[in-house]
């Protein structure tokens, strides 16, 4: 008896602990479901931080998305190009396609350069002081706020408050798109880093209203698609808007912006070569026509 | 009506979370937004439910017949780890959206205390089959309650200006002890 009180235990625990050990193991085989090959070389490629940075829950999650299909191959913003390749080779998808891109501010409305209509005390959150009358604090309603709240959702840490105004280290940004989905102005945006002409501003109201509130904004004079040899440019809402797949960067439109608005400006010497024959014929009769179209507005 | 009270007891006077301290780990570490939450609390009302019919049946039919009780803690600990993992295979294979919704938390609740907590307090108090079953559904839904409620009030502390101090965690423990006190205000509510 007193023998049979350390066998009990040992047989029926032993013997519980093998039976569900075997139970697992069968139900293993049983319940096996078919993944697909290419999910584990994914994720293989993938750096294998499970730092977010993607948007999904880490890289097994990410790694699901680009083999399903939701997600493109350079979907790792932290891998960056040589990851991509790698990934793209395994899915079997050009991954040169994708081209690098990275968040960009449209504001440039800095303390001096565009008026708070008040004070704002209040939490250092752009969420909030947008919810106060006006929109925030900002004298432009469609302006950077300047309260963090990007620099603060931001992992890789590319975004400064500079002079009241978000700043994106390019250099730093991963293109991650957190920033841009916590912006409540929604003036942020992943732009490709090559073409360096950008639109650094959001403003949709009218050129005399701008005017008044911010001294470096978008006014709609169409300048820039007057002078666009590549009909990149457009003004639309009264705001100009480049499409990047015709935009050849050649910076013309942001030599001729009155406003400064537009980004990538060329030094009038030589780099400008080929494009420019073309562009000094729409010149000529320009200028008349911009002040009538100001006018106009 | 006493299987009714037992749920109710479950859920209000003897909270898992709230008045018996146990399951707080998941409790302090998936609550910090209600939608997950919500996936770690329906999570355990589906693990606890199951659990508690496995841990009664190897206890009563095993562990009472070779009058080896004293071994329960080892016992159940091996049944439920072992059912968890049973439980996620299961899914990953017949339900995939379950599985996608449940994911991530299922692994976790084999380390959830509240799940032995609700097995051996089945076994000490002695409940039948049903009985063990109820009370682990009414614990879970416990459990459930208290996580969502508590995510949803540290969604909000987060838009609060806090004394730096007492950012995050100590604040959240700060907040679960107001809310296991605003709790012991059910208790004697019901007699079992």
């Amino acid at each position: 008896m007193d023998i049979m009180n350390i066998i009990n235990p040992i047989i029926s625990i032993g013997g519980l602990g093998v039976v569900l050990g075997a139970g697992l193991g069968y139900a293993g085989k049983l319940f096996a479901v078919e993944e697909d090959p290419k999910l584990g070389e994914v994720l293989e490629a993938l750096p294998g931080a499970n730092c977010g940075g993607c948007g999904f829950p880490g890289c097994g999650g990410c790694a699901a998305a680009i083999v399903a299909g939701t997600a493109p191959v350079n979907a790792c913003p932290v891998g960056g190009a040589a990851v991509a390749e790698k990934i793209g080779s395994i899915m079997g998808v050009e991954a040169s396609s994708a081209e690098p891109t990275a968040a960009f501010v449209k504001c440039q409305g800095t303390c001096d350069i565009a008026k708070e209509k008040y004070t704002y005390f209040g939490l250092d959150d752009c969420t909030m002081a947008m919810q106060l009358a006006g929109g925030g604090a900002k004298s432009c309603t469609y302006g950077c706020l300047g309260l963090g709240s990007c620099k603060k959702v931001c992992a890789f840490g590319a975004i400064e408050i500079i002079n009241g105004v978000a700043v994106i280290d390019k250099d730093k940004c991963v293109s991650c798109g957190k920033c841009v989905s916590t912006c409540p102005k929604h003036i942020i945006e992943l732009l490709p880093v090559k073409k360096k002409v950008k639109v650094q501003c959001s403003s949709k109201d009218m050129g005399k209203n701008v005017n008044a509130v911010c001294s470096a904004g978008c006014i709609a004079c169409k300048i820039c698609e007057k002078n666009c040899p590549f009909d990149a440019i457009h003004v639309i809402d009264n705001l100009a808007v480049i499409d990047y797949d015709k935009c050849k960067a050649c910076g013309i439109c942001a030599n001729k912006c009155p406003k400064g608005v537009l980004t990538g400006k060329k030094p009038a010497a030589p780099k400008a070569d080929a494009p420019k024959p073309e562009a000094p014929k729409p010149e000529a009769p320009k200028p008349d026509l911009t002040k009538k179209e100001e006018k106009s507005e | 009506m006493n299987l009714i009270l037992l749920v109710l007891a479950g859920i209000f006077v003897n909270n898992y979370v709230l008045s018996q301290f146990l399951g707080i780990c998941p409790f302090l570490g998936v609550s910090k937004k209600v939608e997950t939450a919500t996936g770690m609390g329906v999570a355990v009302i589906f693990v606890i439910t199951i659990a508690c019919a496995a841990a009664y049946m190897v206890y009563n039919f095993i562990l009472v017949k070779l009058h080896i009780e004293y071994l329960y803690n080892i016992a159940f600990i091996l049944v439920i780890a072992a059912l968890v993992q049973f439980v996620e295979m299961f899914l990953k294979k017949s339900s995939p959206s379950l599985y996608q919704a449940l994911g991530v938390f299922l692994p976790l609740i084999t380390t959830n205390c509240a799940v032995l907590g609700v097995a051996v307090v089945n076994m000490q108090k002695g409940y039948n089959f049903i009985e063990a079953i109820l009370n682990g559904i009414g614990g879970a839904a416990g459990f459930a309650l208290a996580i969502i409620l508590f995510a949803g009030i540290r969604e909000r502390i987060e838009f609060n200006d806090t004394p730096k101090a007492f950012d995050g965690f100590p604040l959240a423990l700060v907040t679960a002890g107001i809310m296991s006190i605003a709790f012991l205000g059910f208790q004697g509510l019901i007699k079992l």
